[in-house]
């Protein structure tokens, strides 16, 4: 758990290295997420407060973004493509073997807290795919084989 | 010695940063005197990761390298397993037309000398010396159509924002490029980022905006990592900063990054979400030309569009134009990929069919089965059959055949694709990826696939169902997203209608 004066005093650093920039909610936004690795409720308002707008509109804006956590990711986030290119090199049966070797489905984390499985709409990788991003690393042409190694790397 | 390799993120996925590490280990054991440029991707996404040396006839290649070949490339070259020959004699590279990627590839992204050596900063250099009026009217004599997929010309853009009476505007490039099938706009990006600078500068000095954004989406870290390099790269040699080279007005950048959101590509969409709101369609008018970022006239242009703009200053507007087929002028780069043996991007005047691009240039599939269909201009682009690979590659001749090129993606499908599958799929991500402003598109999209559903399991009555549903979305969604997603679905009904013929299964 995070305890709140830490919270309160990072987020306001945070607010202040934007301040003054035009639209900055999505640059906080990311910092935010960096820093706590989701972005927490308790910070809402203190953001809200610090750009002159309302606690909804904050929360409308983090939900409306897939890149956006409510709640803390497991240890690793495994993010595999779904796209159409990657799907013409079999990311489906990819995808499945995936699921049904962490006993998980999309944007679940493994019980153990390891891994949370997310789908991703194109890497720009789509020549080489099928294509993932893992824990920010970018990897391609992938088979069953290749991602039970990684899968395996990942504690 | 001088060694190249990329670091460009295909291929990087593939291993690049291990073999530049090993290229250092092993030259240092051997006492060899090496530098090592990580430069762009040549485009030949099926040689990555592609190591260049330079010898007295020109650059060698070496691909797809892994550390094993590391230790041969000090050796005799000639007899190295993965050479390739001289990469500008390579049948992929000689048959281009480079003009947007003549640099690509060949410079250190991040090296300001190498780029004005390799032409840099001609185009701007031009555009410094003329009226802004006539720097619009060169881009718009050049034929210049938007390249991010709705093929608006680029100059009449610049023009109603330079006519505006503002004491902002911006330049904002659409770096959003969520398209599957599509990366020229990360290639350029990562591989010669300062030409995007330099075109936005140009866009700056021709509207008479002092402030640009690149807007990339976050699935592309090494892209963003590479631009905003180069932005503090170009702020320390002047070409940012208070007075454009010196002698012009003042044009700074400031790069944003997404948040996954597909629909953010969309340029009111997109400018909300710059402003920090919920990446929502605004609806048009007002033209983001007169009232986009914070209200304030904007060009919203693509990477491709921008990055097109310095080569076109450079050479002028005659030579771009002379370039093409029909309405769509100078060069595209395609970008060739899913299931294909030579993918990769691969810039040429509008012209060649779908067959040459598909048989010719990217050698069929990379499973060497039948093409069954290649889906042309992404998420929201039809799926053509063989039957129309004679269509040439072009904005109009694309159209007349219920398609586009869009952001020109081309994903190859071999005959194991089930089209009905295909149908679904664009169905289910218009559901995901919908802003929710509109009821077509976000109620259309969800009701799409459950029609869908009800054909796979033999229920033909939902045919005419599922085509009404397209009519609907079509007329009726606020933009592209809605409106578009019937091209891929109806295109796979109507060219495969034997994937849509399921037997019902028999009643328990
Ligand atoms: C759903 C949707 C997604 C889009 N995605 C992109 C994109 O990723 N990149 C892009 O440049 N244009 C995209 N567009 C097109 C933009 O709305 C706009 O036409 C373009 O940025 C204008 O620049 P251009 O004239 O240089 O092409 C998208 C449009 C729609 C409807
Ligand atoms: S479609 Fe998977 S990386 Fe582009």
């Amino acid at each position: 758990m995070l305890d709140t004066a830490t919270l309160t005093s990072r987020t306001d650093e945070i607010l202040a290295a934007h301040s003054g920039r035009e639209g900055a909610l999505l640059p906080i936004l990311h910092d935010i997420q960096a820093e706590f690795g989701y972005v927490p409720q308790e910070s809402l308002p203190q953001i809200a407060r610090a750009l002159n707008i309302s606690r909804a509109e904050v929360h409308g804006v983090v939900s409306f973004y897939h890149d956006f956590r409510e709640a803390p990711a497991g240890r690793h986030v495994v993010k595999l493509c779904r796209a159409e290119a990657c799907q013409a090199m079999g990311a489906d049966s990819l995808s499945a073997h995936a699921r049904a070797k962490l006993g998980v489905d999309w944007h679940e984390t493994t019980p153990d807290g390891a891994v949370t499985l997310e789908p991703v709409f194109c890497l720009g990788l789509c020549a080489c795919g099928p294509a993932a991003m893992i824990d920010g690393k970018l990897t391609a042409r992938l088979d069953n084989a290749k991602l039970d190694t990684i899968l395996g790397d990942l504690a | 010695m001088k060694i190249y390799l990329p670091l460009d993120s295909v291929a990087v996925a593939l291993g690049a940063d291990d073999v530049a590490q090993a290229i250092l280990a092993y030259a240092s054991k051997m006492g060899v005197q090496i530098e090592l440029i990580r430069n762009g991707s040549r485009g030949m996404v099926w040689l990555e990761p592609l190591v260049e040396v330079e010898t007295s006839t020109g650059r060698m290649g070496f691909g797809p390298c892994n550390v094993a070949d590391v230790p041969a490339l000090f050796g005799d070259l000639s007899q190295h397993p993965k050479a390739v020959g001289l990469i500008d004699a390579l049948p992929w590279m000689a048959g281009q037309t480079r003009l947007t990627f003549a640099r690509c590839g060949v410079i250190d992204p991040l090296n300001f000398s190498d780029y004005t050596e390799h032409g840099g900063f001609a185009g701007l250099a031009r555009a410094l010396d003329m009226a802004s009026g006539d720097i619009v009217a060169e881009v718009t004599a050049s034929g210049l159509r938007g390249r991010g997929g709705a093929g608006f010309p680029t100059g009449i853009k610049w023009k109603t924002v330079a006519d505006a009476k503002a004491a902002q505007k911006y330049i904002v490039c659409n770096a959003d490029e969520g398209d599957s099938a599509t990366f020229a706009d990360r290639m350029l990006m990562e591989g010669d980022p300062l030409t995007l600078i330099e075109g936005m500068v140009i866009a700056g000095l021709a509207t008479g905006a002092t402030k640009g954004f690149v807007y990339i989406r976050s699935e592309y870290p090494i892209a963003i990592d590479v631009m905003e390099k180069a932005v503090v790269l170009a702020r320390a040699k002047g070409v940012l900063g208070a007075s454009v080279m010196g002698r012009g007005p003042a044009f700074d950048i400031e790069i944003r990054v997404g948040a996954g959101a597909y629909v953010c590509g969309e340029e009111t969409s997109l400018l909300n979400s710059l402003e920090g709101k919920r990446g929502v369609v605004r609806a048009k008018p007002p033209l983001p030309a007169l009232q986009g970022f914070m209200g304030q006239p904007t060009v919203v242009n693509n990477v491709i569009s921008l990055a097109s703009i310095p080569v076109i200053m450079a050479k002028g507007a005659a030579h771009y134009a002379a370039i093409g087929l029909g309405r769509s002028r100078g060069t595209i780069p395609l970008q060739i990929a899913g299931n294909v043996k030579y993918g990769g991007l691969y810039e040429v005047g509008f012209g060649l069919t779908l067959g040459q691009i598909v048989d010719d240039i990217a050698g069929g599939t990379a499973t060497g089965r039948p093409v069954k269909a290649v889906q042309v201009g992404g998420p929201l682009g039809a799926y053509f059959p063989r039957a129309l690979f004679d269509t040439p590659f072009g904005y109009e001749e694309f159209a007349g055949k219920e398609g586009l090129i869009g952001h020109a993606g081309l994903t190859i499908f071999d005959d194991s694709a089930d089209m009905l599958a295909q149908a679904r799929f664009a169905m289910e991500f218009c559901a995901i990826e919908s802003c929710g402003k509109c009821t077509p598109c976000r109620i259309g999209a969800v009701r799409g696939v459950e029609t869908v559903d009800r054909i796979a399991k033999g229920d033909a009555a939902a045919i005419p169902l599922l085509t009404d549903l397209c009519a609907t979305m079509k007329s009726g969604s606020l933009c592209a997203l809605g409106g578009f997603t019937p091209y891929p679905v109806l295109s796979a009904l109507n060219h495969f209608p034997a994937d849509f013929a399921r037997v019902k299964e028999a009643a328990e």
